[in-house]
């Protein structure tokens, strides 16, 4: 097996404001192979986003702090000079942003901003050949007539194609690894569908790695290889995708299973929030960072989970699912008292 | 497109109307007598009431404001003959009345200090642009660095010192203590007659306008490109690859610009409209100070003709402003 495209390893990203330090990512660790999806979960404020744009090292140099390690295609990013991130940024590593309205720059013609981006990864090309190539990427996405619509301003797009047009950007260069921030939220569910339909071709096309970051559990679910849950910024769950969201080890992951609306199943399943609020990043709370909001704290002994950060380990299902919980018997737990409020249903059949 | 410069054109039309007519009746319901500057002139300071009674029948002032006001439109349209003293000159199409003082058409001098008001505001804004634009946005890039602070600070400092003050000093250090080479004489000069002149002459009250306005233009533009910074396409841009100046220049800078054409387009018309201080202190002939003149002699035609011309310059620097932003910003869409 080669080794993963992209190796993150022990990344911490801090950020000083007015009011102190923000800690957004703390020790990170993950990986993507070529051809494989991560899914990367959590709430607004985990971490998420701000970890995957530090892979392109997008963040201010000169007030974020980030220490670790990012390997890219077995280059180092973090610490790279500007001019060398510069060759990574959408031609090793591509992004595809969340609100494409407003991600796409107003005043500039869709096929001008999508041959800008074919441009300066290709310097010697025409700008024929970008505008060409521009198409011909708004064509494999799916927009009807390219060669009149690329000519169109961003606003002149509906929502689903001012998607497809992010993506088809992303894709211009042939990046090995496209990250997709939230790359269905801003649309309806039958346009979500659709990308993320398109996201999987495209990736079976392209062969390349993907890692998609979203708070939508059903997107995970359709898409992921892999699943790294993500709570007050650090990774507090990782593994095989069905292995995480049928067998669950961390109560922060049973909460956003719980929270999810399910319209095939039956009333009696009860959709549960997660109470109180999410971490301050500012000052985390002691020990594991979601015990003031987890109903399971009562059964580790003599208070850790107060007073003790627990490690991500391998849990009792074996090497590849890691959680960060000191509960002696997650799936147990889970089965016993999540499950039968959750999902009634799955119970009866069994 | 062509549509909307219709529509405007014609608002504008209507708000000259209304400038002028309110013009034209502060001196008919004003406390003061319009005809007494003209009588004064004419009878060499010896103005009787008898006199003043002829005059004022003369110019028209005891017929009813409704059917001057109509003659006085007209004549900016087709020209009028206009008499005073027993006195009949031709007014030519523009006609803005006779002035008061000196029986002159009000068009013809206006049309000799037209150019030193132009070259004032023109030179001005030109300078405040060229300083205000790249200081914001080398500022904004910077932001909350030492060299923002300060530049930030002591700008506001700068903008709160009365335009007058500021002006004065400047007249009083270049051109009185210093005795500046080249810019310590100032005053206007046409170009034609002499380009270096020209540059020379007007140059302090450039650099005066120049400096004062670049304060706010610096603002403006640092808190735009602040905000444009900040912008998911910039970012988008730099994701991409794109070369940090790229990223500035190309993609953060033509949002910011948006803002601070709006504003221009109300400053530049202010700057035509007359800057009286300027004017004033740099002993430059034009529009702003003639206002000034005007009011003192109580010489309605020139008052009348400068609030009109002032009126326009604001509706047609808005007019174009606004299709600027159409260029500018492909959502707009003028209708």
């Amino acid at each position: 097996m080669s080794d993963p495209f992209l190796v993150v390893e022990d990344l911490t990203v801090k950020f000083p404001t007015e009011d102190g330090l923000v800690n957004a990512v703390t020790d990170l660790s993950y990986t993507v192979e070529q051809g494989k999806t991560l899914g990367i979960v959590g709430e607004s404020g985990s971490g998420k986003s701000v970890s995957s744009m530090a892979v392109l090292g997008l963040h201010d140099m000169r007030t974020a702090r980030i220490t670790g390690s990012i390997k890219v295609g077995g280059q180092e990013v973090v610490g790279l000079g500007e001019s060398k991130l510069r060759k990574l940024r959408g031609k090793e590593v591509a992004m595809i942003f969340q609100d494409a309205l407003a991600a796409l720059h107003p005043f500039y013609k869709v096929g001008s901003q999508l041959a800008e981006a074919y441009l300066v990864h290709h310097p010697k090309a025409s700008k024929r050949e970008a505008r060409r190539k521009a198409i011909e990427m708004l064509d494999r996405v799916g927009i009807p007539q390219p060669d009149r619509r690329v000519d169109d301003f961003p606003h002149q797009f509906s929502g689903g194609m001012r998607q497809r047009a992010m993506i088809a950007m992303g894709l211009i260069n042939d990046p090995k690894l496209l990250i997709a921030d939230e790359p269905t939220t801003a649309l309806d569910v039958t346009v979500q569908a659709q990308i993320l339909d398109l996201l999987q071709d495209l990736q079976r096309e392209f062969n390349s790695a993907v890692i998609i970051i979203t708070h939508d559990l059903g997107v995970i679910a359709e898409m992921a290889d892999d699943i790294l849950v993500m709570y007050g910024g650090r990774g507090v769950e990782k593994g095989p995708a069905k292995e995480v969201l049928t067998r669950p080890q961390m109560p922060y992951t049973w909460g956003l299973l719980s929270s999810v609306p399910d319209v095939h199943g039956d009333t009696a399943s009860k959709l549960v929030p997660i109470p109180g609020n999410p971490p301050s990043l500012l000052d985390p709370p002691s020990g594991c960072a979601f015990h003031p909001r987890c109903a399971h704290v009562d059964k580790v002994a003599g208070n850790k989970c107060v007073t003790e950060l627990p490690p991500l380990t391998a849990g009792p299902t074996g090497a590849g699912h890691l959680n960060r919980c000191h509960l002696a018997d997650p799936v147990g737990v889970f089965e016993t008292e999540v499950l039968p409020v959750i999902a009634p249903e799955l119970l009866e059949e069994s | 497109m062509f549509a909307y410069i219709v529509k405007r054109l014609l608002a504008g039309i209507v708000v000259m109307l209304l400038v002028s007519l309110s013009i034209f009746l502060l001196f008919w319901y004003g406390p003061s007598e319009p005809a007494r500057a003209i009588c004064d002139s004419k009878t060499s300071q010896r103005c009787t009431p008898a006199k003043l009674e002829v005059f004022t029948e003369e110019l028209g002032y005891n017929n009813a404001w409704y059917t001057e006001f109509p003659e006085y439109v007209g004549g900016i349209f087709t020209g009028r003959d206009i008499t005073i003293a027993s006195q009949t000159t031709r007014c030519d199409a523009p006609c803005l009345g006779l002035s008061y003082k000196n029986g002159k058409p009000v068009w013809d001098e206006m049309k000799g200090r037209l150019p030193a008001t132009f070259s004032v505001a023109i030179g001005g804004a030109f300078l405040y642009l060229l300083l205000g634009v790249p200081l914001g946005v080398a500022a904004a890039r910077r932001r909350g660095t030492v060299a923002d602070k300060s530049l930030v600070s002591s700008f506001l400092v700068l903008s709160s010192v009365p335009y007058y003050l500021f002006a004065l000093l400047t007249f009083l250090y270049f051109s009185v203590l210093f005795e500046a080479p080249f810019i310590g004489n100032p005053g206007y000069v046409p170009f034609t007659e002499s380009p270096s002149g020209w540059v020379g002459g007007l140059a302090l009250a450039w650099i005066c306008l120049g400096i004062f306005g670049c304060t706010q233009y610096t603002r403006y533009s640092r808190g735009a490109m602040v905000e444009a910074l900040s912008e998911d396409y910039v970012r988008t841009a730099k994701a991409k690859g794109l070369p940090q100046r790229e990223v500035v220049y190309k993609h953060a800078l033509r949002a910011a610009l948006v803002p601070v054409v709006t504003i221009f387009g109300i400053d530049f018309g202010t700057l035509l409209a007359g800057t009286i201080f300027t004017e004033k202190i740099f002993d430059i002939d034009g529009i702003g100070l003639w206002a000034l003149l005007a009011v003192g002699q109580k010489d309605l035609p020139i008052v009348q003709a400068t609030a009109l011309f002032a009126a326009v310059a604001l509706i047609l620097s808005n007019l174009l402003v606004d299709l600027l932003y159409s260029v500018l910003d492909p959502r707009v869409r003028l209708s």
